[in-house]
């Protein structure tokens, strides 16, 4: 192991670390928002905008992020529409997290019991009411854990963004092999690097998670 | 006798395949009146309840609450159903709250009450109850019986005018039974109008003023309660009755 290289090679990876963690959390927050607005047409049975999600989201969960890049990149640009790569990267995480993140909400939505908003609405609360002091809450915190998942899982898609020609860490990986041949140690920054990031966010997770369901499940 | 509190003018109701569940049922009841409905499983009583207060879409039929008939309210249902308390079978207090809040939250919300007025309210309904000390626990630390015992305080501190009890015993250990029912008694003897579906014969033969036989989505037999449990009128009440009796069932 070439202790001297790592040394050299650190800052290269500090910096693609940070462009991978802003790109990754721009498109976790945006998936996060386009979940919950796709999640709340499917529970409310919103006429048309339902079908154009149900749509959304069978396309999006079925194919693979890195042929959603593609898309992106090389076949939006042959009818005019030329985005740069990070425009490309966030936006190829937010549709595919969008998916992900509406079916996390949706499942928490209609976990809720029946029997929570009978004997809710039997207090004489009006529906709204129902919704936003019973369902939400509780739809909320049961789709922590899934959120938690979805975001995790999101944050490591991101390595797929060096087919976009991104410095992220895998590109920066990749290209480090090319010039010196340093297979392994390049590859186990990569990996030191992805635990960095992740290994706090689990632990936030868990954390929130923890919080959250508290009342409901104890420690 | 003034007007009634609550009347049922001919309700039907039917689910999928135009079975029914309750065939054009009338019925009618006082203030300060406790009437039990017995029943087999199966025969509407549930049902009955939860069209009281609309959770169940009926068919047709007249519904009225001191007279004013409510069965086509749409906007204003909520303001009905403020005065009709309802306790279910399943303890469905809100799991993400604090008992204090369960108890809290429709008094503050729908009713926009004063807060320290409510509270105060509450702890001593708590009270009366034997739970003040769980008032900062969540539902999920309570047993079953004191969870129902809080669902009651829970329906009580909206002051509704009719409180309906849906088999509120039937998911409790036997033991649990007993402190649950001690509440509901208690209720009766304030005046508070209640309509109670129970399997619990002698608890209803104690609390009730009217029993009501239910089968089939019909009422059969409606009697005081001395009447209805030592000289049933009907075979079907005799043969219901029968079944909570084991003195014929030797081994």
């Amino acid at each position: 192991m070439d202790f001297e290289f790592i040394r050299e090679q650190t800052p290269l990876y500090i910096e693609a670390a940070k462009l991978t963690l802003h790109m990754a959390l721009i498109g976790v927050i945006l998936a996060i928002i386009v979940g919950l607005v796709c999640s709340m047409i499917k529970y409310f049975k919103i006429p048309v905008l339902r079908q154009i999600v149900e749509c959304y989201i069978e396309l999006s969960r079925n194919t693979p992020l890195l042929i959603q890049l593609f898309f992106l990149y090389f076949g939006l640009p042959k009818i005019g529409i030329v985005l740069s790569s990070e425009q490309c990267a966030i936006s190829g995480l937010a549709f595919l997290g969008g998916s992900y993140m509406a079916e996390a909400f949706r499942s928490g939505l209609d976990n809720v019991p029946p029997i929570q908003v009978e004997s809710a609405l039997s207090l004489g609360m009006s529906k709204s009411q129902v919704f936003t002091n019973i369902i939400l809450p509780q739809a909320v915190s049961n789709s922590i854990p899934a959120f938690c998942a979805n975001a995790i899982f999101l944050i490591k898609e991101t390595s797929v963004f060096s087919a976009v020609a991104l410095a992220d860490l895998m590109f920066v990986t990749k290209d480090l092999i090319g010039i010196y041949y340093k297979t392994d140690e390049a590859l186990m920054m990569l990996v030191i690097a992805y635990l960095i990031i992740l290994l706090p966010i689990s632990l936030i997770c868990s954390f929130v998670e923890r919080r959250v369901r508290y009342a409901e499940y104890g420690d | 006798m003034g007007q009634p509190i609550l009347e049922v003018e001919h309700l039907k109701k039917s689910y999928v395949n135009n079975v029914p569940i309750l065939d054009d049922v009338s019925f009618s009841m006082q203030k300060g009146e406790v009437v039990v409905i017995v029943g087999p499983s199966g025969c509407g009583k549930s049902t009955f309840l939860r069209c009281i207060n609309r959770l169940e879409a009926i068919d047709s039929g007249v519904l009225k609450l001191n007279g004013v008939s409510y069965e086509n309210e749409k906007k204003n249902i909520s303001k009905v159903r403020e005065k009709i308390g309802m306790v279910f079978q399943s303890y469905d207090l809100f799991p993400n709250m604090t008992i204090l809040n369960n108890l809290l939250l429709a008094p503050l919300k729908v009713q926009k009450r004063n807060k320290e007025e409510v509270k105060k309210e509450a702890e001593q309904l708590l009270d009366r109850v034997g739970l003040l000390d769980k008032k900062d626990n969540y539902p999920r630390q309570l047993s079953g019986g004191q969870k129902q015992r809080v669902a009651i305080v829970r329906a009580m501190l909206m002051h509704p005018e009719i409180m309906l009890l849906d088999e509120i015993t039937a998911a409790l250990d036997p033991e649990m039974v007993r402190e649950v029912l001690q509440v509901v008694l208690e209720l009766a003897k304030t005046g508070m109008t209640m309509l109670i579906v129970t399997h619990e014969m002698e608890f209803a033969r104690s609390v009730a003023d009217r029993v009501i036989f239910m089968d089939k989505g019909n009422i059969v037999e409606e009697n005081t309660p001395e009447q209805f449990f030592d000289n049933p009128q009907t075979d079907r009440a005799k043969q219901f009755l029968n079944s909570f009796h084991y003195e014929t069932v030797k081994k």
